[in-house]
């Protein structure tokens, strides 16, 4: 049996509108993943501590404010010159001219305003899909689920 | 006496537009319908509306809310409105700006002028309003953590152009609570950002009487997801919290809360936000007089502005919007706004361009002009229907506010602050629209474009704004310009005299703020000043 996807799901930069983060979180709960949330004002070095301390498959990154062309690519950067394997999906407002700017830059996915829960998850796993294959970076522990975490 | 013989006296006061008060047919028709001894608009408690004659002696005031790239840029499109017969202006700020960071902070990487002007210094604002005369436009300033260091710079413009404090007009959102709970632009933790708050309204209190120092805004609670009588009850309890806060630094309610406006979402329930206005104007009433002693009747009389519901438009056929933000505005008039922002169809894209921010301003002009609503004072009064379900929103108003009072052993202020930090707010906004959104999920509820009705999401998205990364460059470059211009050694000392005054709870702290952006210190380094004192504030564990 596979292990359930671990999923971070963090927002970058000074933007505040974190509704849809949190409901993204709870979506991704539903379908069965393990998810930290580490909600708001997070750098590409905080993403990449927690991404390594809880061991993620995938980062979810929530947008809104037209700083994903700068924001995104840094955290794709950050978390590979961390030796981290883990795919970035991004979620938000990102016109349409932005999506391939940003698969070039090494980001899996990009879900739009409107996108469904089946349609968060699937990309979701999908990204991830391709890490849980693989053998544990580093003897892979699962972690019980931090507290403040669970959705009550 | 009677409600319709205090109506007919206020009605016969107040000067009337002229125009034709009568339908499209002909048919003449009276400024207010009902029975004699059934509520009436313009006495209290207010329900159907704050005037008497509503529309037919003015129209609302149709606001449109702008802002990007530098300050240079805002100021060009402040004239033109000017020079086409505006007299407001509505000014918004970029992120890092909100958030009390200069533009070259690291944090702001990206963000600078993106979603509205960025404003580092005092030169940044004399930029922002240069050869605009302060004494004649009504300026309003959508800012809330940092809004006592922007009103400081726009007091300090005045003074050097020579436009005296009394004269400035204009509206500061400065509604610091509803950061904690929705929007989350917060910086210092509540207790000293409520210090700032009742500082503002008290130096606005004795030196600025034209100004409105609060607008209490419910709209970014709804946009986070809070279903209509959260919206309500929320921020009719933050406004109970000012005015708790306000009496207790020692000001007159009287003399600040006629001051007080609202600023409530439009959602595309129809009846439903139609009831919400109506019900909050009730509660605001009968609380301000049986509860807090006000006597002006300005002080009873909630006022408020409207802007459509951006989480309603969809980025799928985005030219349905259209017809959401009419029905929206539409609910937002006959609910009986003094004001009103139309959404532009492309907002769920992008900033919008200037064609959909005019379909937008034509959207209020179609409801003002063409659909006659606007000939009679709460049209939907004495409905079934409507009264029943103001009935209930304020039901399940009043139950939220008691509870929220409860929690502050009988004082709002205390209420509010311990919900806040216990992650009420937060959770009971969570939950809702966690449970709107599984509503969505499983097509209970059908959001054209998005779970149904979704052939044409293929076609070509509209043309929309991009704002191009020069404006961060020239941004930076202009801020470096100012710091090595200024005196360093004063800027210092007024950030020192500042600190001193933060740790002494008595002292209001506007005069260091308007020394201290006079010497052209940064947003920044006013922010981080304060924060030695204050301290900074994280959100609790997620609930």
């Amino acid at each position: 049996m596979t292990l359930p996807l671990r999923v971070l799901v963090a927002k970058v930069g000074l933007d505040g509108h974190d509704r849809g983060a949190r409901v993204v979180a709870r979506m991704l709960r539903d379908a069965g993943m393990e998810v930290i949330y580490a909600g708001l004002r997070q750098t590409p070095e905080s993403i990449v501590e927690t991404a390594l301390q809880e061991d993620v498959d995938v980062v979810g990154l929530s947008m809104h404010n037209a700083a994903h062309r700068a924001l995104a690519p840094r955290v794709v950067e950050a978390l590979r010159s961390a030796g981290l394997d883990c795919s970035v999906v991004v979620g938000g407002v990102v016109p349409d001219s932005d999506i391939e700017f940003l698969h070039q830059r090494g980001v899996a996915a990009v879900l739009g305003p409107g996108a469904s829960a089946e349609a968060v998850a699937e990309a979701v796993r999908s990204a991830g899909a391709d890490r849980a294959d693989r053998p544990p970076l580093n003897a892979r522990s699962r972690h019980p689920p931090a507290t403040g975490e669970d959705g009550t | 006496m009677p409600q319709r013989k205090r109506w007919q006296r206020e009605y016969e006061q107040t000067p009337r537009r002229d125009a034709d008060f009568e339908t499209l047919s002909g048919v003449p028709v009276e400024p207010v319908y009902g029975p004699t001894d059934a509520e009436h608009p313009g006495v209290f408690p207010y329900t159907r509306g704050p005037y008497a004659s509503m529309f037919r002696s003015k129209l609302w005031t149709m606001r449109q809310f702008a802002g990007f790239g530098t300050a240079e840029d805002t100021n060009a499109r402040f004239k033109e409105l000017l020079r086409s017969g505006g007299t407001g202006l509505s000014t918004a700020f970029d992120m890092p700006t909100l958030m009390g960071r200069d533009s070259d902070d690291p944090l702001a990487v990206g963000e600078v002028g993106k979603a509205g002007v960025a404003i580092d210094t005092l030169a940044d604002m004399e930029e922002l309003f240069a050869d605009i005369d302060l004494g004649s436009v009504s300026t309003s300033m959508t800012i809330n953590s940092p809004a006592a260091i922007v009103l400081a710079m726009y007091i300090a413009v005045a003074d050097e152009t020579g436009v005296d404090r009394s004269a400035l007009g204009g509206t500061l959102q400065n509604d610091i609570l509803k950061e904690y709970q929705a929007q989350k632009e917060y910086i210092f933790p509540p207790r000293p950002s409520m210090r700032l708050v009742s500082d503002v309204v008290a130096f606005c209190s004795a030196e600025l009487p034209r100004w409105h120092p609060i607008s209490i805004s419910g709209y970014h609670i709804r946009e986070a997801g809070s279903t209509a009588a959260q919206e309500l009850a929320f921020t009719l309890g933050n406004g109970f919290a000012y005015v708790e806060s306000a009496v207790a630094a020692g000001l007159d309610i009287d003399q600040f809360a006629p001051r007080l406006s609202f600023f409530f979402n439009a959602h595309i329930d129809f009846f439903e936000e139609i009831a919400k206005y109506r019900a909050a104007r009730r509660i605001w009433a009968t609380w301000m007089r049986d509860r807090y002693g006000a006597t002006d009747e300005r002080s009873l009389k909630l006022r408020f502005h409207t802007q459509t519901a951006g989480v309603s438009l969809t980025a799928q056929q985005p030219e349905v919007n259209i017809a959401r933000v009419a029905i929206e505005a539409l609910a937002g008039v006959l609910g009986g706004t003094q004001s009103l922002h139309t959404d532009s169809f492309d907002e769920a894209l992008a900033l919008p361009t200037e064609k959909a921010a005019r379909i937008a301003l034509r959207t209020q002009q179609v409801i003002a002009e063409e659909t006659g609503v606007v000939h009679v004072a709460d049209p939907l009064g004495g409905s079934w229907y409507i009264e029943e379900l103001t009935d209930e929103i304020e039901r399940q108003g009043l139950e939220l506010l008691a509870h929220v009072d409860e929690m502050g052993d009988g004082s709002m202020l205390e209420g509010t602050i311990e919900g806040i930090e216990q992650g009420w707010f937060q959770s009971e906004i969570g939950d809702a629209s966690y449970r709107f959104q599984r509503k969505m999920n499983d097509s209970r509820w059908i959001l054209v474009g998005a779970n149904g009705y979704t052939e044409g999401n293929e076609d070509d998205p509209p043309h929309t704004l991009y704002i191009d990364d020069a404006v961060e460059e020239r941004q930076l470059k202009h801020l470096a310009d100012v710091k090595q211009k200024r005196d360093d050694q004063r800027v210092a000392a007024s950030l020192r005299s500042l600190a001193d005054a933060a740790s002494r709870s008595d002292e209001n702290l506007m005069p260091h703020l308007i020394g201290a952006v006079g010497h052209c210190a940064t947003i920044g380094e006013i922010v981080h000043a304060l924060e030695g004192v204050f301290g900074t504030y994280t959100e609790g564990a997620w609930r």
